[in-house]
Order: structure tokens, then sequence, then C-alpha cells
């Protein structure tokens, strides 16, 4: 079966006369020399890699690494310098200006970091944009574009503007924008990277399940290796536009195939290993300190959890609430939390790992997790600090910090 | 003093040269836009004035209503009930459309050189000095030409009216292109835009904002220009303005400058309120029969 997606020795270079860095990169120099030399910059160095149809494949690397323009290749927003790129077969640099528009309008979509939404358009228009440029009639891509709209969950939003909506939601637009192409593969250009934390996680958990249903290829750019793990089916390691390692997250994480790949996935876990903040996790549901006994209740029935964090203005850490407690004050038809507040074991972001066990041992319940300011950064349960254990290999790296 | 022992350059013995040139060779097409735009300007004006001035005034205090709010229409209509009781009615009709057709044409030329300079760097480097230019050169040198080319009267007023508010809608035309978001056009190109359909569906709709702020520039500056343009005849209130000066007619000189005032605060309130976005009468009343479309083909579709 032949690749959905192939690179061939692809080779981009930024700039006009791009020959002689051309030429210079033949003979193997390095990307800093040809800066030196020309002026000019090496996006992409000579890349290889198949994708197949259906496949989740994550490009991952620091900024200017060249992951977003190998990335703009794909789709031909940016046109290789030498090598080539198929697309079922089909050479993107090879395709006059009509056919690229049609592959744009037919068979790749793209998501991107900043959303990219039109705010003149309401939801609806700005998911239909695709296909009005297209030509669909008008009643269908309506049509459409509210059936993308309730496959991410906004159809309340249809007639709102961009403006009105926060960025989870912004992005579920553009989400909902590339989906109803109905196109074979998808470009995501760190479409997470810019949600905060909590959202970014629902989301990724929401493109894996979608991802199960619609089964599209995709391409998918980020520099968050947690994300990169969770979503990929295979990882490709960026450096300089060079691609250091191509594989899933197994092989990568048990044979990193250079020094770089090694520090790349240790830098990352390390200062995970270190402190308390890198491992904790944002609970599935917190409390707010204003909040009602019958929200707690339905919480906590909601994520199946026996105790809710509570957290006061800026997110200050105020104590828990128990199931039980809660129970009670529901019975006494009570509305507020106020009174069954408890304190509850914390441990500061920057705690080292050892401390934590240790306090996580102790701890009555899960282990909040607070900045020096006393801010709620998220919790350690017993289960995730087991798991990261378990990922370092029995533990070594403790012991050595 | 004599400029050090160069010989002085011919700059200006060129150019009248040229504009002597053009009125030789090519008189018979200035002829016709003349004749054209007097008759444009002519059949404007004649046609509102031959409508009575109370009639006049409602329709305006009625569209301005539309396109702003309460509070402005009454206050505009009280300025135009205002000129009129000073008797300088069919003054303010002759330089309103005078404004008028010079915004029309100098935005016919503003606005598509503005989007070229976008998509030309050679266009865009040619036109900044060219702006500049006609930005900085004392209007009453734009006359001389307009008086050889054109003769004494409205056109020749026109076209000195039309050069010196060109500039403003192609520099704004031009910036608010250019800072529309990039990865904005990008978006469309990945969804298979063309050209035509980037510039229409992504540019100038997000560029919209700051093209309108170029039109509103147009205004103020066509009303400034025509003021002076009266000098060679091209008529309205400005006439008036010149001729108390002459007299040193105070009394004339205040209500002519104050109907001037006027006639730049209405059109100034009106442009500006086009395509800000704003909530207006008008964009109710379509907002309202959207509204109910939705709502048939709702029940329609039930």
């Amino acid at each position: 079966m032949t690749a959905k997606i192939e690179a061939r020795n692809l080779v981009k270079i930024y700039g006009e006369n791009t020959a002689k860095a051309l030429e210079l990169f033949n003979r193997g120099c390095s990307r800093s020399e040809i800066i030196q030399e020309t002026g000019l910059t090496v996006g992409v160095a000579g890349v290889n890699f198949e994708i197949a149809q259906g496949e989740v494949f994550v490009i991952i690397g620091l900024s200017g690494s060249g992951k977003s323009t190998l990335l703009r290749c794909i789709n031909g927003l940016l046109m290789p310098t030498s090598g080539s790129l198929l697309v079922d077969g089909n050479a993107v640099e090879k395709l006059n200006d009509e056919e690229l528009r049609k592959l744009h309008g037919e068979k790749i979509s793209m998501v991107f970091q900043h959303f990219a939404l039109l705010p003149n358009r309401t939801i609806t228009d700005n998911v239909a944009f695709g296909l009005e440029l297209r030509g669909t009639p008008f009643e269908e891509r309506r049509q459409r574009a509210q059936e993308a709209l309730i496959k991410v969950g906004l159809e309340e939003w249809k007639d709102k503007f961009p403006s009105e909506l926060s960025g989870g939601m912004k992005q579920r637009v553009g989400l909902a924008r590339a989906l109803v192409m109905d196109s074979d593969i998808l470009l995501m250009d760190e479409p997470f990277s810019a949600l905060d934390a909590l959202i970014r996680a629902e989301m990724q958990e929401e493109l894996i399940s979608l991802q199960q249903e619609i089964k599209k290829t995709v391409v998918f750019v980020t520099h968050d290796l947690d994300e990169a793990l969770r979503l990929g089916d295979r990882i490709a390691i960026m450096r300089d536009g060079a691609i250091e390692q191509i594989g899933t997250a197994d092989e990568i994480l048990s044979n990193p195939a250079n020094e770089y790949v090694e520090k790349f996935l240790q830098g990352i876990d390390v200062s995970k290993i270190l402190d308390a903040n890198s491992i904790s996790k944002w609970p599935r549901e917190v409390i707010r300190k204003t909040e009602s006994v019958s929200i707690a209740l339905h919480r906590m029935k909601k994520a199946d959890m026996d105790y809710l964090f509570v957290l006061g203005a800026r997110n200050k850490l105020v104590g828990m609430i128990l199931r039980e407690d809660v129970l009670k004050l529901a019975k006494d038809r009570q509305t507020s939390i106020k009174d069954i507040i408890k304190e509850t074991n914390t441990v500061q972001s920057n705690t080292i790992m050892r401390d934590v066990y240790h306090e996580l041992r102790i701890a009555e319940k899960d282990l909040a997790v607070v900045d020096d300011k006393g801010r709620f950064l998220g919790v350690i349960t017993h289960s995730v600090l087991l798991m990261t254990l378990d990922e370092r290999k029995g533990g070594d790296g403790i012991a050595e910090s | 003093m004599p400029s050090l022992e160069l010989p002085k350059l011919p700059l200006g013995d060129a150019i009248e040269w040229l504009v002597r040139w053009l009125i030789k060779n090519l008189d018979a097409i200035f002829d016709f836009f003349r004749d054209v735009l007097d008759a444009i300007t002519g059949a404007f004006s004649s046609g509102l004035l031959w409508v009575h001035p109370v009639f006049l005034i409602v329709i305006f205090g009625l569209l301005i209503w539309l396109i702003t709010n309460k509070l402005t229409a009454i206050l505009s209509t009280v300025g135009l009930v205002l000129v009129w009781n000073m008797g300088l009615w069919p003054q303010l009709v002759n330089t309103l459309v005078l404004v008028v057709v010079a915004v029309v044409i100098a935005l016919f030329i503003g606005i598509p050189s503005g989007i070229l300079m976008t998509r030309s760097r050679k266009f865009e480097a040619f036109m900044r000095p060219v702006l500049d230019f006609m930005q900085t050169m004392p209007p009453f040198v734009y006359l001389i030409p307009a008086v050889m080319l054109f003769g004494i009267g409205v056109v020749p007023g026109l076209f000195a009216t039309v050069i010196f508010a060109i500039p403003p809608p192609v520099r704004l035309t031009y910036l608010g292109i250019t800072q529309v978001p990039e990865d904005t056009k990008e978006m469309a190109i990945a969804f298979g835009a063309n050209d035509w359909q980037v510039l229409t569906k992504v540019e100038l709709p997000l560029s919209l904002p700051s093209i309108m702020a170029g039109v509103n520039q147009c205004i103020m500056l066509g009303i400034s220009m025509v003021v002076i343009a009266s000098m060679i005849g091209a008529g309205g209130l400005g006439e008036v303005v010149m001729r108390a000066v002459g007299r040193l007619d105070l009394a004339l000189g205040f209500e002519s400058g104050l109907a001037i005032v006027i006639l730049a605060m209405v059109l100034d309130r009106v442009s500006r309120n086009i395509g800000s976005g704003k909530q207006t009468p008008l964009s109710r009343i379509i907002g309202w029969y959207k509204q109910r479309r939705k709502k048939k083909e709702f029940e329609h579709a039930a």
C-alpha cells in the first residue's frame, strides 16, 4: 500500500536565490554556516518520512526546529526548495495553482494555533467558510456546518461571533471548520498550545475519541512531549530542520536513537521528576468557595470523587470538602458549603520528589500542590505517583535526586 | 545670490511644459471630462435644489437617523435648518454635491490603489513619494494646473479636491490590509481560496474599519479643499466665504463659516458610523428582517 503522505529528501530554504544555499546544504554545510554564508535560513533540512492512511503522526521539536515549516510543505502553503512531498502519490510541488486550490479545498484541511477565525462572521459562517469557497450551496453548507458543530459540542453557539467564545471553544470552531470539509488529511499546527492546561487536556481527549470515529490521517505539530506521547501513533522528533528519530512512543522512550533524543526526552522528564508541580494533574472537578451544596454534589457524582478541593479568589486553595459532609448538609437543606471546609495536606510546587512521596504517605486524601502564594496548581494522587515511578524504571531517578 | 556655480535646474519650467503639452495634445479628453463632470454635478445640484428645503432636510434627517442614532439625527436636522435660515441653503447643496462627487471619485481611485500597493512592492515604492507629494504640496498650487486644464468652474475645483483628498483612503486601505493577521490569510488559502476570495472574503472585511476611517478623512479633506477651490469658481459655501473675506464682512464670514462647520460635522458623524459595527436603526431593521426569515425557514422545516 502506498503512503498517504510521503516526504523524500525534503528541503525548504527561506528567502530568494536559494540556489547557493542549497548547494552549500548539499555539500553538507550546517544550518549556521549557511546562514552566515548566504543569510538564508534552512527551515527543513532533508527530511524523509511516510505517513499511512488513518495514522496520527506527531511532529515535535523546540521552536525553530522547522516543524511548522514541514507542516506547511504538506499542503503547499510553502513550496519545497528541493526534494518532493507526495500526497496520495502526487507531488504537491508540481501542482499548478488550480490543482493546489483543489487539494486545499478537498483533500487537506488545517487547524491553526491561534484559531484564525474571521471576527466578522458568525460561528456557523466561520465553519462553513471552506465550503463557501468551494461553492457549496447556502442551505447545504449551513446544514453541514451545523452537523460539524454538533460533533464538537458547540451547536448552541452557532449564531454567536468568535469574540463571544473562550479560547477552547474557538479552537473547537477551528476543528469543526476543518472537519466540515470532509477531507482525508487534517493538519494541526500546535492547535492546543494557546489553551490553558485544563482545556488542553480536555481537547486532547476529545481529539482522541473523535479520531476513533472519523479515522483521518492527522499530522499534528506540537512542542509538548506529553501531548505527543498521548496523541501520536508515531512521533517524529525534529531538530534544526532535520528529523532525529521517528517511531512509536514506546520505541522512542525505550530506545532513543541518539543523545539528542535522549536529552530531549529527559529534559522534559527530569524536570518532571524533580518537583511536585510537574507530576500534578488538575483534578477532574474543583469547587469555588461561593458555590452551593447542590453543585458540589453534582460535581462529585459526575467526576466520581468523594472529595473536592475548594478554591477562592485567584485559585487560592481554601481547603477541601468531603462527600459525607456534603450529604449531611444536603439533608439539612443547607446551601452554603463554607462550614464544612476542612484543611488539606499541601505541598509547595517546588518540593522535590522524595519529600512529595513522604507527604503523600501521611496525607489523608490526595495531595494538593500550591505555589508560594497559596494558589492551587493541581493534585498528586497515589496512582499518579506510582505511574511516575514506574516510568522511571524503579525510581532510580528519585534516589539520585 | 546665485546658487553656487551650477545652472538652475528648470524643474518648474518642465512641469509647465508638461501641462501645456497636455493641453495642446489632449485637450479633447479634458474637455470631455469637464463636460461629463459638469453635467453630473449640475444635474445633482439642480435636482436637489428643485426639492423644497424643508422636505429635503426631513429626508436627510431620516437618512441620518437610519445610519446613526436619534441624537445625531436631531442635531443634524437643527443644524441644517439653521443653514437654511441663514439663507445659505443653495450654497450648501452645491458644496455638498461637490464634496460627494469628489469623494466618490477619490475613493474609486484611492481604494483600488491601496489594494494594489499591498500586492506589488514596486507600486508601493512608487506610491509612497507620490502620496507625500500630494499631501504636503500646498493645495493652492493644484489650482493652477486645474485651471489650465479645465478652465474656470466646478470641474477644476473637483480636480483639485480629488487630488487633495485621495491620500487618506489609499494609505488607510493599505494599512488596513497589511494589518490583517497573517494566519488568517494563510487560513483562507489553506481552505482553497483564490486571490480574489482572499481579498473579498478576508482582507476587505477585516480591514473595513480602517478603510472607513480613510473614507471619513477623505470627506473631511474634501470639505476643507472645497473652500479653497471656490477661488477658481467652484461655487458653493466657499464662494460666500471668499466674498466675506474680500469685503471684510464679519457677519457673512461667520455665517458661511458656520455653515461649513455644520456640513462637516454632519458628514463626519455619518461617515464615521458606517462600517463601525455600531447598532443603528438600519442594522436593527436588517437584523429583525433576518430573524424573521430564519423563523420562517424554521417553520417551513418543521
